[in-house]
């Protein structure tokens, strides 16, 4: 318990800290560095380029023009539907931990003053998993962009569908991937945004959808867990399995995009499909 | 029986496969191959033939019958060829007005290294988008095990039917429990919470039939009869219910 208090103080550390100047020690080099010098940096370690997780609200921010985020949906929130033990719990401490009501936040944006329908996966709920309200939120929001003949950046983040609702998880990837199909017949563009992770059920759906799909350096990107592929195959894996740099390789993503050139870029691609 | 039982039962080795059901209900079987991309993955079958008098694509996922063919079918496993290979066949199914049967029987995509550098997830998210306005109906039967987004790939149909022995889960119990528990042990009762059997599936809406084992026999001409009641929707109307019938899953 402790040590659960512990994780979560830790990861709310650079997003609720109200002393800026305050140091912490990056998790990856160890250099301790202030609050303020790591945001500024959008939320990379300004000595080793360590990308720290960053909740889907500050995301939104780190690309939408100010003041331009209309968010949708915000109310819902999961439900234990199939009084699966120990769910309740998770979603009370999911929802602590991450301050949303759920997996994804949705709105519509301005990016470089093009209006655009965005998704955002939170790292802190649940590790972003898809339950039934992430697919039913991704879902409406696709059908409004369908609707509106507007663009949709996604970002995502996730471990794949939860496993907590079952089947009802399961097949929101059928129920997304359907909607973005309506969504491209209809000539709209969608851009994928891939972070650390995307894997599982979100990486065998709409994470591998888009038109044109990005990913921040050095993401995981990949279906099944790397553990698991240990396991079957009884030996390590290859250096960089499954890390966007590869993955680029091996032909699944465009181009990878650090951090501070996500918003110009984007706003470049959505001006070009205007 | 109890969930958990009916998932290790599904996984035994003398149970009937893919190929047995392919034989009892297809006639004129013409088998194809290959994705016209990479290769041939021979855990996953794909061809023509009738049922009854309908010309249809069959595809499924075949395990093998014994240690050799196990082997051949990689347990029953498809790498991302396999995917596209179904998809392939589906899109000829689409061109020439075939309907198309989909049997599936899988404990999952295949976890390899290989086969994640060639797209595990990117070909079964492929296969739920295209199916989603495939113009052609869809019926995808689960005979056996009905293993996470590998199983999907071959069910994103007009009708999902089951046989009352098969389970269709998000996740194995095993796994499931180790990532809750860090142990195996709890296997039977994650079984019970995921909802994985074909009576609690339909219960819950995501099924549109079971079969009985004393109604198996029939298994063809029901089959049949379905396919063409589907035949009988415009296409517009195909795609608009097949759209509704994945859209209303945990709507809110």
């Amino acid at each position: 318990m402790k040590f659960k208090k512990f994780f979560i103080k830790t990861c709310n550390e650079l997003e609720g800290e109200k002393n800026t100047t305050r140091k912490i020690a990056c998790k990856k080099c160890g250099k301790k560095i202030s609050v303020s010098k790591i945001r500024k940096n959008y939320f990379v370690c300004p000595n080793c380029g360590n990308y720290y997780l960053v909740r889907a609200r500050r995301r939104i921010l780190m690309l939408a023009d100010k003041r331009s985020f209309i968010e949708h949906d915000r109310e819902l929130t999961s439900k234990n539907i199939l009084s699966f033990p120990e769910y309740d719990e998770k979603l009370e401490k999911a929802k602590i931990k991450s301050r949303e009501n759920e997996g994804v936040i949705c709105g519509t944006c301005l990016i470089g003053g093009v209006k655009v329908c965005i998704f955002s996966m939170d790292p802190y709920f649940m590790m972003g998993s898809m339950g039934s309200v992430v697919g039913e939120k991704i879902t409406r929001l696709f059908e409004y962009a369908t609707k509106n003949s507007l663009p949709v950046l996604g970002i995502t983040v996730s471990g794949g569908a939860r496993m907590q609702e079952g089947m009802l998880s399961l097949m929101q990837m059928s129920k997304v991937s359907a909607a973005v199909k309506r969504h491209s017949d209809k000539n709209n563009l969608y851009i994928n945004l891939l972070t650390n992770p995307t894997t599982g059920g979100v990486n065998a759906s709409f994470a591998m959808l888009g038109d044109i799909t990005l990913s921040e350096p050095h993401a995981r990107v990949g279906f099944a867990g790397p553990r698991v592929i240990e396991k079957t195959l009884n030996k390590s894996l290859p250096k960089g399995f499954q890390r966007a740099e590869s993955v680029l390789k091996c032909g699944f993503i465009d181009m990878i995009v650090e951090r501070k050139n996500q918003k110009e870029l984007i706003s470049k691609l959505l001006i070009m499909h205007s | 029986m109890k969930d958990y039982e009916i998932v290790l039962n599904a996984r035994k080795e003398n149970v009937l496969t893919m190929s047995d059901y392919l034989k009892n209900i297809v006639t004129d079987f013409i088998e194809f191959h290959g994705d016209r991309y990479f290769s041939d993955d021979s855990a996953v079958i794909g061809g023509i033939g009738y049922i009854g008098n309908t010309c249809v694509t069959v595809i499924g996922i075949e395990k093998g019958k014994n240690t050799e063919e196990r082997v051949y079918r990689n347990f029953g496993s498809a790498h991302p060829e396999g995917y596209r290979k179904a998809l392939r066949l589906m899109k000829q199914a689409e061109k020439f007005k075939r309907p198309i049967l989909l049997i599936v029987d899988t404990a999952g995509a295949y976890p390899g290294v290989s086969a994640e550098e060639r797209g595990q997830g990117r070909a079964i998210a492929n296969n739920l988008y295209e199916m989603s306005t495939l113009k052609t109906p869809m019926l995808s039967l689960i005979i056996g095990e009905g293993g996470s987004g590998g199983a999907l790939a071959l069910a994103h149909a007009d009708k999902i039917w089951m046989l009352e022995n098969a389970y269709f889960s998000v996740v194995s119990p095993e796994s499931c429990a180790n990532i809750l528990w860090k142990s195996t042990e709890r296997a039977d009762v994650v079984a019970e919470a995921l909802m994985l059997t074909a009576e609690k599936l339909e219960k819950l809406n995501l099924i549109d039939k079971i079969i009985s084992n004393e109604k198996s026999g029939e298994l063809k001409n029901m089959i049949e009869n379905e396919l063409n009641s589907l035949m009988k929707n415009s296409i517009d109307d195909l795609l608009e219910l097949r759209y509704r019938k994945f859209r209303r899953v945990g709507e809110i």
